[in-house]
């Protein structure tokens, strides 16, 4: 029997990732990590890429985490669990375990998009009975704000502070999600906590699928978006309402849009709550704004027309 | 009952890990140890061992599967060489750290830059403060016997640390020997069926690995890693003598060849004692007391007993396949300490050879011997460090 996605019946479930860790008040990635475990119905065994869920969720006895958990390092989420994942298929083989067990490996986006893009890739096409779960709060947060491949354009951050020359940073993010996609794995989606109940089923599709998987959530980090710290889920509620992060999934190579707002916003609505773009909204630099929106409306073009949803 | 057979150390230690039949192997490409893994690969193919392979896409993460594999509570194998064990020392420390009991094969084989394929000893050398346990085999047969121990060594519930078993790059990993395998129950039953501890896979009993610690904790956790240091020998000692029982071939910590009255000694790793040895029975035929010393068991390293088997040497030459640029060689520095433990203060010098795979010749093991032979009687040092068999 498996629990229905509704508010009652969740909250009759332990949570599995406590109160007691120390992640900022107001950060998106508890929440998204709550809400992955509590979708499972089956028992979780998972890995941390060394960063902000992972420094502030176990601390020397103290351990936020009620399944079994492992760190070991920044680049290898993937790595270290495709070794526990073989570890459970051999003893399962020799009947030293009968349980069916689901792993999951979750990173940020230092640790899934830059330096631990490697291993992820290595794991994916090994094709491991695994999902990988990317928190994007779009930057090195854990280390103090130092710009990823997912720092968006124009972005001000630690390495790529917003000067009286350089606007912040001049590049694109890089489109993880698609990338993971184009691995040809079983399934890959993109998702938000704002969207608990869509980001649950993904999670309970995913792991119902044999196979590599991939979900990529938005994370609001108020600390480095410069955000309210109650904002996290408002903001992930206009990532998507912008398109700025749409909700979609690629099942076999058939891409579904899960959300379609009923009226697109500007990206600046995303962008104007956050200091981290406040030196966008200059006059000299309105040229970012609008790449950003263009970049922004490309990808979701190209979205739609992958869906077969124009 | 032994069989002999007529293999490279490569086929006789993957042939070891057949017959150890651990549940999880990962691994990756690297010359020499590529032909390892290989014919492992086709056991598994073939159905000769129980083993879930993984086949990574670096030793980074090689290593890595082998940390997440050991957590989840099994037998897990790897090997590597050179610029493999480079790429992977990050995760040495946390595979050594984390107490997880992994066996490691080492091919040895030479660091770039330059780029080199050919054995030496820089690679495990640069690996010598991870907290992994290292042995050293000088032929194919102490590489297969050293292998079948280093399962039961890392294993043993009071030591739950990484062993590093180290073999000479071509040298040992491609050349043919005599070897005398066991029977595959022999070495099944020896190895014994895997103990868990703490196993991540116990979804009941749910643990979390590799916390984060401060500095009111970190230092207690490094006294308890330096303090299992300290047992190991102990137990690699157990080992050992179980295994003379079972097949005739006896271990210690080290090697000593003809060093009860030497008065003049070689300190010499893996391949190259055993040209040393027969160099030394020369100088002995002509009543010259030289001795020789091989480590096997570099970490942690027998300072006390080391000490204690060259007491009688007046003059010592510490020989390294590896260096450390601007200090003396790392195997130097550890016979300098041990022999500081024993108070007594012989006269030592350093020969850096074989690097990249350049031969070591009986005719250096000859040079060194004649000279120190001069510094016993007297003459002088001529330097303390020195590079032999170079081109001018």
């Amino acid at each position: 029997m498996t629990t229905s996605l509704t508010l009652k019946e969740l909250s009759k479930k332990e949570d599995l990732f406590t109160h007691g860790h120390r992640m900022c008040s107001g950060c998106g990635a508890p929440i998204a990590v709550k809400q992955i475990l509590l979708a499972s119905d089956y028992p979780i065994v998972a890995s941390n890429a060394t960063g902000c869920l992972e420094v502030s969720s176990c601390i020397s006895q103290y351990t936020a985490w009620k399944i079994p958990w492992i760190h070991s390092a920044f680049e290898n989420a993937a790595a270290t669990i495709s070794g526990v994942e073989t570890m459970y298929r051999a003893l399962r083989k020799k009947g030293k375990i009968d349980k069916e067990i689901k792993f999951i490996a979750f990173g940020g986006d230092g640790g899934t998009y830059d330096i631990g893009f490697q291993s992820l890739s290595g794991a994916m096409e090994r094709w491991h009975d695994m999902l990988y779960v990317c928190y994007d709060n779009g930057a090195y947060m854990n280390t103090g704000i130092q710009r990823s491949s997912a720092t968006p354009l124009g972005a001000d951050t630690t390495t790529s502070p917003a000067g009286s020359v350089i606007p912040g940073k001049l590049q694109p993010r890089k489109n993880m999600t698609k990338i993971m996609a184009a691995h040809g794995i079983p399934y890959v989606a993109q998702a938000s906590p704002a969207h608990w109940k869509d980001l649950m089923t993904k999670v309970r599709k995913a792991l119902e699928i044999k196979g590599p998987k991939f979900i990529n959530v938005i994370a609001p980090c108020n600390r480095g978006w410069r955000s309210k710290t109650d904002d996290a889920i408002l903001l992930s509620r206009l990532a998507a309402d912008t398109c700025y992060w749409p909700l979609y999934e690629v099942e076999n190579g058939v891409y579904k849009i899960n959300y379609k707002p009923k009226e697109k916003k500007p990206v600046v609505d995303f962008l104007r709550p956050q200091g981290r773009f406040k030196h966008l909204f200059a006059r000299e630099n309105e040229w970012l704004l609008q790449k950003g929106q263009e970049d922004v409306d490309r990808e979701w073009e190209s979205l739609l027309k992958e869906a077969g949803a124009e | 009952m032994a069989k002999i057979v007529a293999v490279t150390g490569n086929e006789a230690v993957a042939n070891a890990l057949r017959q150890v039949n651990p549940d999880v192997c990962a691994a990756y490409p690297i010359t020499p140890q590529t032909d390892m893994m290989q014919r492992f690969a086709s056991f598994v193919s073939d159905g000769k061992v129980d083993t879930e392979i993984i086949l990574v896409e670096s030793e980074h993460s090689a290593m890595s599967a082998c940390i997440g594999a050991a957590a989840g509570g099994g037998r897990v194998v790897t090997a590597t060489s050179s610029q493999g064990l480079a790429l992977m020392w990050e995760m040495l420390f946390i595979a050594a750290g984390t107490r997880l009991p992994i066996v490691m094969p080492v091919v040895n084989r030479a660091l770039s830059s330059p780029l080199n394929i050919h054995g030496d000893h820089s690679d495990a050398m640069g690996a010598r403060d991870s907290g992994w346990i290292q042995l050293w085999s000088e032929n194919a047969q102490e590489a297969y016997d050293n292998t079948i121990q280093a399962f039961r060594i890392a294993e043993h519930m009071d030591i739950r640390l990484p062993v590093m078993v180290c073999l000479d790059g071509f040298i040992t990993s491609h050349s043919i020997e005599r070897i005398e395998y066991l029977e595959d129950d022999e070495v099944k039953n020896f190895a014994g069926e895997y103990q868990q501890l703490y196993p991540l896979l116990d979804v009941d009993n749910p643990k979390s690995y590799g916390p984060l610690i401060l500095p009111d904790l970190y230092m207690e956790y490094k006294r308890a890693q330096h303090e299992v240091m300290t047992r190991v020998s102990k137990f690699v000692l157990d080992v050992a003598a179980d295994f003379e029982k079972l097949s005739g071939r006896k271990y210690g910590l080290f090697e000593s060849y003809r060093l009860d009255d030497a008065e003049i000694a070689l300190v010499i790793l893996n391949s190259a004692a055993g040209t040393a040895k027969d160099v030394v029975d020369e100088f002995r035929d002509k009543g010259i007391k030289a001795g020789l010393l091989k480590p096997r068991l570099f970490r942690p390293f027998p300072y006390e007993e080391v000490a204690s088997a060259l007491k009688s040497a007046k003059a010592i030459c510490v020989m390294d396949r590896a260096d450390s640029f601007g200090g003396f060689g790392p195997m130097y520095m550890e016979i300098a300490s041990a022999m500081m433990l024993n108070g007594s203060r012989p006269i030592l010098i350093n020969k850096i050879y074989g690097l990249g795979g350049r031969d070591f010749m009986p005719e250096h093991a000859q040079m060194v011997i004649s000279e120190l032979d001069e510094i016993a009687k007297g003459g002088k040092i001529k330097t303390f460090k020195e590079y032999i068999g170079v081109r001018e």
